[in-house]
């Protein structure tokens, strides 16, 4: 038993030595790294599925060692639970100090105040007293003791800075707050994407399977979100000459709370830079592209648009790939119907530039939409079980000979093509889309708060110096009296200087005054 | 947002001007440390002892005249007085540069990396004169003014951007708090760095470096100089994270440059603590500042130029 003891003990102090601390700060350090050379799945995960496969089993062993998911890996955690639990350790006595320290008094002069860091010596026609008292005016402010020696000496004892040990703990508390909030705000949050079409799209907060994608925390189950829903009427991009954009904005209404059971909507425009704030979740501007139009004109006159967004691919002149696929209309059998399906896939250019044939963009405004679409006709796989992107096709069909592709053309806004089964379809351009975040955080006013406090405390505990300034004022046989003072910082000498040499200057000053 | 084409011209022509001054400067500087005698510094402190102590940290020579005023200055002395004189004379230009690019572009001039490694050097530059009126350091001078030429050559050449406004992503005022503060800080933070390499030169006792000042002169310098940067590195750090909180929807989320700003905090807070640690002092603090300098610089270059996030405002081509 008292093996143990001395054991946890020992290991208690271990931890929260000085020297362990400093290591765990490095290897907090050093464990951060990998984070910002290697990619992480939290902010790409395609990027660390490209990179496991470009590094066989190099990239599979560092999988293996939680590097692609660094700052939830079971050793960057173990440094930082280590790293505050020390903190603990060290705040508890630190704190249980201070306490004490409140009502501590300076401590006695030194014998030999010229062994002092900071140390100066006049002598004066002024008595003792005198001299005291005059020290005891120049200290106000200071915590002062005063005392007197076998020798007649008398002395003052004064120290100040206190402050410094106060914005010390506070600052470290805070931290430790910050941790703690920080903590709670990953179990607690959620964070959703959504892409909505700009002319009147609307998303509602109402539940997880309105997300693109929803990244809850883990303590979130997708049930009981904050209730709103915005509108979109309408989306504006600015760009400058060389395509850089300018601005965005997009044009919403939104409701939320009382509003939903009324049916009021609020107008905001909604900018990067500048979130909506309703219901206690912040909901952003992230990106836009564009949703090509298209009108298919089957062979029996019914007529289909299709509004499916594409993405991106250059982020510079927004030309964009994407698949907008369509159900041919009144065919009742399954079977059938699964064959004569369509696609329309291929390349959009908001501003058209051809290279030849090649269709790229110029600009990444829409001032000439064209597309360059490659159309496939047959059975998709949207009924095949298997998840699809909406961007693409199924490639495995075309290998597999059930999807074909029957024409191949580039088309203006306004143009049109045939197919050989008389099916007809026209771009009629495009319209733009937003994709918007929405982010939950119960925590993160808390994790403000602390921050404040780190800096509070962080310039109080490195802008105060914690110093001492002894004066003994010793009478001599001649009747003069020799005031030596002596200085001594407590934490770190630097900066003391000039404020101890005005200090002693003042303090021996009064010399010529009786 | 038309740009002002002849104040963005006026701009990149003092940028350049400040570029050469910076240099000559710092040619000065270290012919003022060829030609100076190792043991002045010793003299003035021996001086500065004999009357009321004043704590080794004021220019003895300057404050109480009296003490070493010499009938003549030496050549070494004209040499610093000159380089002194030309650097403050590059940090005129410098702030006309960086004024002209802001008046030219109607917005902060620290919008990308071009311009913030100016604020940076400018940061510096203008630490390393402050303090060198407070240190008896002078004469090393030239170790911040090379780097900070290099630095200049390489945003006035590799990272140069033409004067343009920036992406709706960097719209706001934060752009004006946050880039300026971590700028800033960075810049300072470059003095510390400076000066803990030439500790380590010094405290290697190599006779090479014998004329440089006092071990202890230096860790002071640097010591004073990352408390006053890193409380306003922290503030810069927690800017962003508001920033981010508005821009990109969380305050946090391990983006490259967050990542390695966050290690060089932690590097920084193991400097401030291993210096109020038993055998850590001295050397193993001196290369753990210098560490965290190196990661600035890694953070400055690396992430920017080479790995992408969303920091990637370089607006290198």
């Amino acid at each position: 038993m008292s093996v143990l003891l001395a054991f946890l003990r020992n290991t208690w102090r271990g931890l929260t030595a000085m020297r362990t601390a400093l290591t765990l700060l490095f290897l907090l350090a050093l464990g951060a790294m990998p984070g910002a050379l290697l990619p992480q799945r939290s902010l790409n995960a395609l990027k660390v599925d490209e990179y496991i496969a470009n590094n066989g089993w190099w990239g599979r062993f560092l999988d293996d060692l939680q590097f692609f998911d660094v700052y939830a890996s079971v050793w960057f955690s173990a440094v930082y639970v280590l790293l505050f639990v020390s903190l603990v350790g060290c705040l508890l006595p630190r704190t249980w100090d201070y306490f004490k320290q409140m009502r501590a008094k300076p401590v006695l002069t030194p014998r030999n105040l010229a062994r002092m860091p900071h140390h100066a010596t006049a002598d004066t026609t002024a008595g003792p007293q005198a001299v005291i008292e005059h020290a005891e005016r120049r200290l106000k402010g200071w915590r002062l003791v005063t005392g007197e020696e076998r020798n007649g000496a008398r002395t003052v004892s004064a120290e100040r800075g206190f402050l410094r040990e106060t914005g010390n703990l506070v600052f470290h508390f805070s931290l430790l707050g910050l941790l703690i909030a920080f903590a709670l705000g990953k179990m607690f949050g959620y964070e959703g994407q959504v892409i909505v079409q700009a002319n009147g799209g609307q998303f509602c907060n109402s539940g997880v399977y309105n997300y693109d994608t929803f990244r809850p925390g883990l303590r979130v189950d997708g049930t009981r979100l904050n209730q709103f829903c915005v509108k979109i009427d309408d989306f504006n991009a600015t760009f400058l000459h060389n395509g850089q954009a300018e601005s965005f904005r997009a044009d919403i209404q939104y409701q939320s709370g009382a509003d939903l059971e009324t049916g009021s909507w609020r107008p905001y425009p909604l900018e990067v830079n500048s979130p909506l704030r309703t219901a206690g979740d912040r909901l952003y501007l992230l990106g836009h592209g564009y949703t090509p139009l298209f009108t298919v004109t089957f062979p029996n006159g019914e007529i289909r648009t299709g509004t499916t967004q594409w993405r991106p691919v250059n982020q510079v002149t927004l030309a964009s790939e994407g698949a907008t696929k369509f159900d041919p209309p009144d065919v009742p059998d399954a079977e059938q119907r699964r064959k004569s399906q369509l696609a329309i896939t291929g390349l959009l250019a908001p501003t058209a530039v051809f290279r030849g044939e090649l269709l790229d963009s110029a600009f990444p405004a829409a001032n000439d939409p064209a597309v360059a679409i490659d159309v496939y006709r047959g059975d998709l796989g949207t009924d095949s079980g298997r998840g699809q992107s909406i961007f693409s096709i199924d490639q495995k069909m075309v290998q597999d000979g059930k999807l074909a592709k029957v024409a191949r053309q580039n088309l203006k806004q306004g143009e049109q093509l045939t197919l050989d089964d008389g099916t007809v379809i026209r771009f009629d351009g495009v319209r733009d889309w937003v994709s918007l975040q929405v982010s939950h955080d119960p925590t993160q006013m808390w994790v403000l708060v602390f921050s404040v406090l780190v800096i509070l405390g962080l310039g109080v505990s490195l802008s105060i110096k914690r110093r001492r300034v002894w004066v003994r004022a010793t009478p001599q046989e001649d009747g003069r009296t020799v005031v030596e003072v002596g200085g001594l910082a407590r934490t770190d000498q630097a900066g003391y200087g000039e404020e101890f040499t005005a200090l002693s200057r003042d303090l021996l000053a009064h010399k010529e005054e009786s | 947002m038309p740009v002002n084409a002849t104040l963005a011209t006026y701009s990149d022509w003092t940028y350049g001007a400040a570029v050469a001054i910076y240099f000559f400067a710092a040619v000065l500087y270290l012919c003022e440390a060829a030609f100076a005698r190792p043991e002045k510094a010793k003299e003035r402190e021996l001086v500065a002892a004999g009357g009321i102590q004043l704590g080794g940290t004021d220019a003895a020579g300057t404050w109480t005249p009296g003490l070493v005023v010499k009938p003549e200055l030496s050549r070494a002395e004209r040499l610093g007085r000159m380089g002194v004189a030309l650097t403050v004379l590059g940090v005129v230009v410098q702030v006309a540069s960086l004024v002209l690019r802001g008046l030219a572009t109607e917005r902060a001039p620290w919008g990308n990396m071009y311009e913030y490694g100016s604020l940076l050097t400018l940061a510096g530059v203008v630490t390393w004169l402050v303090l060198s009126r407070t240190f008896p350091v002078r004469r090393l001078g030239g170790f911040v003014l090379v780097p900070v030429v290099i630095l200049m050559f390489l945003g006035g050449t590799v990272l140069y951007a033409d004067a343009a406004p920036v992406q709706p992503a960097l719209q706001s005022y934060w752009l004006v708090v946050h880039v300026s503060v971590i700028s800033v800080s960075t810049g300072i933070l470059l003095v510390p760095g400076v000066a803990s390499v030439l500790y380590l030169l010094k405290s290697s006792g190599h006779a090479r470096f014998r004329k440089f000042p006092d071990a202890e002169v230096l860790d002071r310098l640097a010591y004073r100089s990352t408390v006053f940067a890193f409380p306003l590195f922290t503030i810069g750090i927690i800017c962003g994270a508001i920033w981010a909180e508005a821009a990109w929807g969380r305050f946090w989320g391990w983006d490259p440059k967050e990542t390695v700003a966050f290690v060089s905090w932690v590097v920084y807070a193991a400097y401030l603590h291993a210096r109020a640690t038993a055998g850590w002092r001295g050397r193993p603090a001196a290369w753990i500042n210098s560490l965290g300098f190196a990661l600035t610089v890694f953070n400055l270059f690396f992430i920017n130029l080479v790995t992408t996030g969303l920091h990637s405002y370089a607006g290198v081509g």
